[in-house]
């Protein structure tokens, strides 16, 4: 395997010594994505010709890998963003078969700026799920131990770039979703600001959680992907005016500040040991580098997770009452009624954990239930806010384990959705208070399993993020590779 | 006494008025009626994955313009809400509509009376919404044309303030015209622009206790609003005399029976989960905004109304009528810029043209008589040159033909006779065939003048000047 792990600012500096062509290393993540990814099970579809198409054009304009900042990047994307003319399944089956009538905002930004769209990954169905087994189309396998499971929803993205089929992939995070699958997978995620990244032409799960964010290997590489998509866009209304500062630009050095860390012991009570002993050992770095840690309390972030069943639930049974068989998407064939239509092309279209969730938030929003669960809900997210706000105040950042545990067994949690929810109590909260969250790899388990250390910002302060993320990936050092891509690479 | 006027009725209204925009009220479609089916839609309005609503400011803007109009507090800050159900027209499965905090509360309107009466309405609120698309049932099937999906709308609720079907039916005139005049809303029912239900119950006069409500929806033409409101009024006192409950249900104007049908009871009422709309932020109108709709309404019918009155030496009644349409309003101003009479031009668009118009159940718009013809034919009669009488043989001619009022004047030569010689003449013949009334009135029974007078009209088949021949008459029948 020639390409396979090399970061953009890698091949953006290949390509600038023309030591190679995008159609080589296109050609070459295609190839690894044809002769391996049946092990992984990451990509629902491919666009060879499209992509290896794009790259060549690319090829006849190499100077302009000087001036675009994805030139000729091969990138996968999650199946819950549009792609004209491609089809988009965001794991259901309800919607096999769907090809987007147009693509979205975050796609068309990096596709202008070079990037090459590879194909879609598999995810979780609509994005619902920590271990991305809720796919109408199978289970993906976590690169570090294909028996274990990548982490979800965006587990597609996660192990695509883990296994080498991709340099950078897309996710979309509304509890977790990014920043648990780059940590059980041993990469950098992120979750922006609510209002960062446009959500046009992302199929909505909860409207007022979902962002877009980028997999990548590098904290150099997220503050790319992120600068190229993010800012104001006209088509959707809940993303943010504020002017996007140039990352990449910030991160030219190293920083030697000397951060201030929140840590809220309480809440990290039960943890993994060996994901305790790694997150220790990354307070210790921060200390190395002059970093203070100070104790916060985070009250309400024991209340995050049925806050978040209970929002995140009652938005997605609204979101996805358009998918009832009658305009698009699966249909069911025995109908006589419209009634019949509706709730068995439903039945039949979604899946278990989709159906869960849209009957606890059909509940939740229901006459003589709202105001004990949803509005009550809104009020507890309210308080978190303010949790976080007031850390801020004695803060730079707040940081956690990003997953309780390490990858865990296929199956293994399947019969127990509480268990399986637990995934995600450190990422929820990022979600309910619009923060900025990234998860970067600090360690590996007594399995060899890679572990997340997750940094939350204040609203909209990626920058600081990104820095005191990269001072500690310098301390840090290279982070192993999978046991996938072992000998199939080199360096 | 008898029994149904032992009992009143209260009235309010919803009345859902699509705005005039140039786009639909969340994507940048065109909001035009009558086009190709399914020919104006985008990701957006038909509900495609990851599309998201916009808000169409243009929409604001006419919604505040009715908030002014009707005299309403309008919110600065207000919020979009998702209202759940199932329905093939409806694509996103939810309707995006204004529910706990609407952008406009408490307003009134003043609906006048024939009689000169003046009521007050009140309003409870309006707030934004989205058209649904329509579902057109084949007998081979159902199809939905979603051009409709995403179409502005205002709705507009009333306090339950109509005592009669006739005040409820001027209440939604009056709210039509205030629309149509503001450029707000077309007020088309048959189109679809402008619809009404009404919400209806009755209790014994001198009680305060309102009785059990029943909707009633599909009243889709202004022929039916009182007639469909009457009707079910009656429909509930017979069965409250009958010693029946009433039924707190929906119920559907059937206009081929004349009556209203039950579509469906409480029980089955939906439970729309109302909720806030995640994909839009509050909606927020700035103070300058709100003041620079409010420099830049257009005249309202009461304003008009008074302009009328002063510059026309209008009576109240005749102000009223003549601005209850923008048409009307129009077509008046243009009869009187062009005749220069105003008091006459009052009278012949209220009495004959209005009078004739109602006769054949036209209304202004498609009158026959355009008023550049009416003006026409005033200026006509004020400068004598057919009298006020030929002037109404003149004005049937031009309604039934659309005729100009001179060639219809050339054509059965209704010229005025002016010249004094042509009428002296009629006139000596009259006198001398009428020897003794000529001889009684030259005894001093004056009031035989009138009498000769009509006699030469006769003789000239009307065309005599009336002035003159008044004149000459006395000087002949004095000499």
């Amino acid at each position: 395997m020639e390409f396979g792990i090399q970061t953009i600012k890698e091949l953006l500096s290949g390509y600038q010594k023309k030591q190679f062509k995008p159609s080589e290393v296109i050609g070459a993540y295609l190839t690894n994505i044809s002769e391996r990814d049946e092990k992984i099970n990451s990509f629902l579809q491919v666009r060879i010709e499209e992509s290896l198409g794009r790259a060549k054009r690319l090829d006849e304009k190499m100077c302009e890998a000087e001036t675009l900042p994805l030139f000729g990047i091969p990138i996968a994307i999650k199946d819950n963003f549009l792609v004209s003319g491609w089809q988009a399944t965001a794991g259901s089956k309800i919607l096999s078969g769907y090809v987007s009538p147009y693509t979205a905002t975050s796609v068309e930004r990096l596709e202008a700026m070079g990037a090459i769209v590879i194909g879609k990954v598999n995810c979780d169905e609509f994005a619902m799920g920590s271990s991305n087994e809720n796919s109408a189309f199978g289970n993906v396998r976590n690169p570090w131990d294909l028996e274990r499971v990548p982490g979800g929803s965006s587990g597609g993205s996660a192990a695509a770039v883990a296994a080498g089929f991709a340099s950078v992939s897309l996710g979309t995070d509304t509890g977790g979703s990014i920043r648990q699958p780059a940590s059980l997978c041993g990469l950098v995620g992120l979750k922006p600001s609510y209002g960062r990244v446009s959500r046009y032409g992302v199929i909505s799960y909860a409207s007022s959680l979902d962002q877009v964010g980028p997999f990548s290997r590098t904290v150099w590489d997220s503050a790319r992907v992120l600068e190229v998509m993010a800012g104001f866009d006209d088509r959707d209304a809940t993303s943010s005016k504020r002017s996007v500062p140039k990352y990449t630009e910030e991160l030219k050095n190293i920083s030697e500040k000397k951060f201030t860390l929140g840590v809220s012991r309480k809440w990290l009570e039960g943890v993994d040991p060996d994901v305790a002993k790694s997150f220790e050992a990354g307070l210790e770095m921060f200390k190395k580098a002059g970093g203070k840690i100070i104790e916060i309390d985070l009250p309400h972030a024991r209340y995050a997770l049925s806050t978040y069943y209970l929002l995140a639930t009652s938005e997605a049974s609204s979101n996805l009452a358009r998918y009832d068989g009658v305009h698009y998407g699966y249909r069911t064939q025995s109908a006589t009624t419209s009634e019949e239509l509706y709730s068995r092309s439903r039945g039949e279209g979604f899946g278990r954990e989709v159906k869960l969730r849209i009957m606890l938030g059909t509940y939740a929003l229901s006459a003589g239930y709202y105001d004990a669960f949803y509005l009550k809900a809104n009020q507890v997210r309210k308080k978190i806010q303010e949790d976080f706000e007031k850390a801020f105040t004695q803060c730079d950042f707040v940081v956690a384990p990003t997953s309780p545990s390490t990858a865990f067994k296929l199956g293994e949690k399947t019969d127990d959705p509480l268990k399986m929810y637990l995934s995600d109590i450190f990422t929820l909260p990022v979600n309910l208070a619009g923060l900025p969250g990234l998860s970067i790899p600090c360690g590996l388990d007594s399995k060899n399993l890679p572990i997340g250390f997750q940094l939350i910002g204040k609203p909209f302060g990626e920058s600081v993020l990104f820095e005191a993320a990269q001072q500690f990936e310098a301390l840090r050092g290279e982070f192993p590779l999978p046991g996938f891509l072992e000998g199939a690479c080199r360096r | 006494m008898s029994t149904i006027e032992k009992y009143e009725s209260v009235i309010g209204l919803e009345i859902h008025a699509q705005l005039l925009t140039v786009s639909k009220m969340f994507c940048r479609c065109p909001n035009r009626f009558g086009s190709l089916p399914n020919t104006q839609i985008c990701p957006i309005c038909t509900a495609q994955p990851g599309a998201l609503p916009v808000i169409n400011k243009k929409a604001v803007e006419l919604g505040v313009r009715a908030a002014i109009a009707l005299n309403c507090q309008t919110h600065l800050e207000s919020i979009f809400a998702r209202k759940n159900y199932y329905y093939p027209d409806l694509p996103k499965g939810y309707q995006i509509t204004q529910y706990e905090q609407p952008f406009c509360t408490k307003g009134e309107v003043f609906v006048r009376f024939k009689n000169g009466d003046e009521k007050r309405i009140g309003i409870t609120r309006i707030h934004f919404e989205e058209d649904a698309g329509k579902s057109n049932h084949e007998s081979y099937g159902t199809l939905v044309n979603l051009n409709r999906s995403g179409v502005p709308l205002i709705e507009i609720v009333s306090e339950p303030d109509m005592r009669t079907a006739h005040e409820a039916g001027q209440y939604l005139r009056t709210i039509r015209g205030i629309l149509r005049y503001a450029d707000i809303c077309d007020g088309n029912m048959e189109e679809g622009n402008f619809r009404c239900d009404a919400n209806i119950s009755v209790r014994l006069k001198g009680t305060e206790k309102f009785g059990t409500r029943v909707e009633l929806k599909n009243i889709n033409s202004f022929r039916f609003v009182e007639k469909a409101i009457e009707y079910e009024v009656q429909r509930q006192v017979l069965a409250v005399e009958d010693g029946e409950k009433i039924i707190q249900q929906t119920r559907s104007w059937n206009s081929a029976k004349n009556i209203t049908e039950v579509m469906r009871e409480k029980e089955n009422a939906h439970d729309y989960r109302y909720f806030p709309e995640p994909d839009l932020p509050s909606l927020v109108i700035s103070v300058e905004w709100l003041d620079k709709i409010r420099a830049e309404m257009p005249e309202l019918p009461k304003q008009a109304a008074e302009r009328f009155k002063k510059s026309f030496e209008l009576s109240d009644y005749d102000a009223a009528v003549l601005t209850s349409s923008k048409e009307m309003a129009q077509y008046f101003e243009k009869v009187v810029a062009e005749s220069k009479n105003g008091k006459s031009s009052a009278n012949w668009v209220m009495n004959e043209l209005l009078g004739r118009l109602n006769a054949v159940g036209k209304e202004i718009e498609s009158s026959p008589v355009t008023a550049g013809q009416l003006s026409e034919l005033i200026v006509k009669i004020d400068s004598g040159q057919i009298s006020g009488k030929i002037a109404k043989t003149v004005f049937e001619e031009m309604f039934a033909t659309g005729k100009d009022a001179s060639s219809i004047i050339t054509e059965k030569g209704f010229v005025q006779i002016s010249d004094p010689a042509a009428l002296e003449n009629a006139i000596r013949k009259v006198i001398e065939s009428h020897p003794s009334q000529t001889a009684e009135y030259r005894a001093g029974k004056i009031k035989l003048l009138g009498f000769f007078v009509g006699q030469v009209m006769k003789e000239t088949q009307g065309q005599a000047n009336p002035a003159l021949l008044n004149e000459l008459v006395k000087k002949l029948l004095d000499q």
